[in-house]
């Protein structure tokens, strides 16, 4: 299928979805349908590198964080806009300000995709389990940062309060849902990309034999980057719109280790090696996760998904999809 | 600046050293010299810090006497936990992404059925040493980080002394080298390093119920100790015991100073910016191979 053809059949689907939805008239389907949503972008974020390339990253959580904290100094800001800024700015800042919630999500990405710069530039020259390590260190170190900074509330946490409508659609939560449908068709398209191109050959050849891959004259450190800025600029893009989705962020809610394992396990459930791989668990673990919280507790819906992942690494390396593979070639052998 | 206060910051720090090299020493064999990333090692000491507390309220056994009691069970536990390892990893080559992801469960699932069982409020046991200390002149030792800080280093110097001295030992050094050359000499490579992730995970044992005779534990809160664990091996060299012990006094020195003249909210800070440091200047570390 021609990218084209496929975004535009994920246009039509995403359509369908948001439409069934808003017949169906009930808020908490959106609210739910959001974090589902939102797992979808965040595993799938982590499966350009974790998938493509086989280096694993545990800090999801802080380029999630990343995301969602540069809104809330950007909302800060806006709230004390006559303070911060000099008389001769005012006005041009008082145009610009507040800025639209895409515009936000574009800005997450950034500050997300550069940090995963700078931290793969320092460690992915080096084994692959250093790259993990400096990973699961840096979201303690963000989040130690955002405890210390007052501005954005420390570990007060801060209140962002989002408008109750928006025109057109009607109730923010629906425009919310939307732009994080945008976001999945966005990042499932990058996906899809990168698996059928070049790069997505050479994030393989890492992934099977890094030395080899070098010794051919792969740039294997040039392309580890280009997917670290990637999944991490996805990761912070999925956080962005977050605190108007939630209304109240503080770090210990930002930086929840269950984002790092849910995009983790995500994948891991569903299938690592092709691009519905992660759809496929985030939708169905992320769905079992809201009915688990609604029905039993929060807590039990974590074990449960730890559980998962450990059984599947363990019983299923592939996932789901793998599992679905070696039934297939069973089948059409007998 | 105080030189008193400085004076203290650096013996507290020392005594903190000490303790982290015990929580290190368990990563240390199992990352350093055995190549498996136990990522789940905190988990494993907070479960060592619950199993203290619930036999010091219980019982009223003495915290680090029960963690010696519990060796045994954490050598076993270490031993069943390679072995799956071993059998769905291990074997086929497939370690690095899955036994990542693997170990990253177990740390997670530890961390809720903790947090399920005990709840999220902070324990702490009771001892007779806790709450006084020792001074000398202008110095203080806080015999709640004394202690520990002395059972810690025994621990240390035990392993040491085992690693070079006793023939498994010796094996264990020899199968972070060259597992093919110990099968030669008829050594089962699998076994030697079975019963050195035992060791491994006995010695979180041992360092729960140091961690929760100095600070009161949550569940979370072996995360704090994950960068600091990987920190200290890395900049002490990997697999190098004496290279940790030197790490760990260092790095409890700097959180030490730092937390006292720039504030405890930015301790966590430090041993990511050591970290990072050595893997961008000196990723053999201090005694490296």
């Amino acid at each position: 299928m021609r990218t084209p053809v496929f975004v535009l059949l994920e246009i039509v689907a995403g359509a369908a979805l948001f439409l069934i939805l808003r017949a169906v008239n009930n808020d908490y389907l959106f609210f739910a349908g959001y974090t589902v949503l939102q797992f979808i972008v965040l595993s799938t974020a982590w499966n350009i590198l974790g998938g493509y390339c086989g280096y694993v990253n545990f800090g999801s959580a802080g380029f999630f964080a990343l995301g969602v904290y540069t809104s809330v100094f950007l909302y800060t800001v806006n709230q004390n806009l006559e303070e911060l800024m000099p008389e001769s700015l005012l006005p041009l800042m008082q145009a610009i300000f507040p800025l639209p919630l895409p515009v936000l999500i574009l800005l997450g990405g950034i500050v997300a995709g550069l940090v995963g710069l700078g931290t793969g530039y320092l460690t992915l020259r080096l084994r692959g389990v250093f790259f993990a390590i400096a990973t699961l260190a840096l979201a303690v170190v963000l989040q130690t940062f955002v405890v210390n900074w007052s501005f954005v509330g420390g570990s007060r946490g801060a209140y962002v309060i989002p408008p109750s409508t928006v025109p057109v659609l009607g109730p923010y939560i629906q425009y919310l849902f939307l732009l994080m449908l945008l976001l999945v068709i966005l990042s499932v398209t990058c996906a899809r990309l990168i698996e059928r191109s070049r790069l997505g050959y050479g994030f393989a050849t890492i992934r099977d034999d890094e030395l080899a891959a070098e010794a051919c004259g792969v740039p294997t450190l040039r392309l580890k980057l280009i997917a670290t800025v990637l999944s991490g600029a996805l990761m912070g893009m999925a956080g962005a719109p977050f605190p108007y989705y939630i209304g109240y962020v503080e770090p210990g809610s930002a930086f929840d280790l269950s984002y790092a394992v849910n995009s983790i396990a995500m994948p891991m459930i569903g299938g690592t090696t092709w691009w519905a791989g992660p759809m496929l668990g985030a939708v169905l673990l992320g769905t079992l996760q809201q009915i688990a919280t609604v029905t039993i507790s929060s807590a039990v819906n974590l074990l449960i998904v730890g559980l998962l992942l450990i059984g599947f690494v363990i019983a299923a390396p592939d996932g789901i999809v793998g599992l679905w593979h070696t039934w297939t070639s069973r089948r059409s052998k007998a | 600046m105080d030189v008193n206060l400085l004076i203290n910051a650096v013996i507290a720090g020392l005594l903190l050293g000490g303790f982290y090299a015990a929580v290190t020493a368990g990563i240390s064999i199992s990352f350093g010299m055995l190549d498996i990333v136990n990522i789940a090692h905190p988990a494993f000491i907070l479960l060592g810090s619950y199993i203290a507390y619930s036999l010091n309220v219980g019982f009223g056994i003495d915290p680090i006497a029960a963690s010696i009691l519990m060796l045994p069970a954490f050598y076993a536990l270490g031993a069943f936990v390679y072995q799956v390892y071993y059998v769905s990893f291990e074997k086929f080559g497939q370690e690095s992404l899955r036994g990542l992801a693997f170990f990253f469960g177990l740390l997670f699932v530890t961390e809720v059925i903790l947090l399920l069982i005990f709840g999220v409020d902070y324990r702490s046991v009771n001892a007779a040493y806790i709450g006084s200390s020792l001074s000398i002149g202008p110095m203080e030792f806080p015999l709640r980080l004394l202690v520990p800080c002395v059972v810690a280093l025994a621990m240390f110097a035990a392993l040491e002394v085992f690693l070079s001295r006793t023939f498994i030992g010796r094996a264990v050094m020899a199968v972070s080298q060259d597992p093919t050359a110990l099968r030669l000499m008829a050594v089962d490579p699998t076994r030697i390093k079975r019963i050195a992730f035992a060791i491994s995970i006995a010695t979180a044992s041992m360092a729960g119920a140091i961690l929760i005779v100095i600070q009161p534990v949550i569940p979370s809160v072996g995360r704090d100790y994950i960068g600091r664990i990987f920190a200290i091996c890395v900049l002490g060299g990997l697999g190098s015991l004496p290279g940790t012990l030197i790490a760990a006094l260092l790095l409890g020195v700097i959180e030490s100073v730092t937390s006292v003249f720039y504030g405890p909210s930015w301790a966590p800070a430090v041993s990511f910016g050591i970290l990072l440091l050595t893997l961008a200047v000196r990723p053999s570390g201090l005694l490296g191979r």
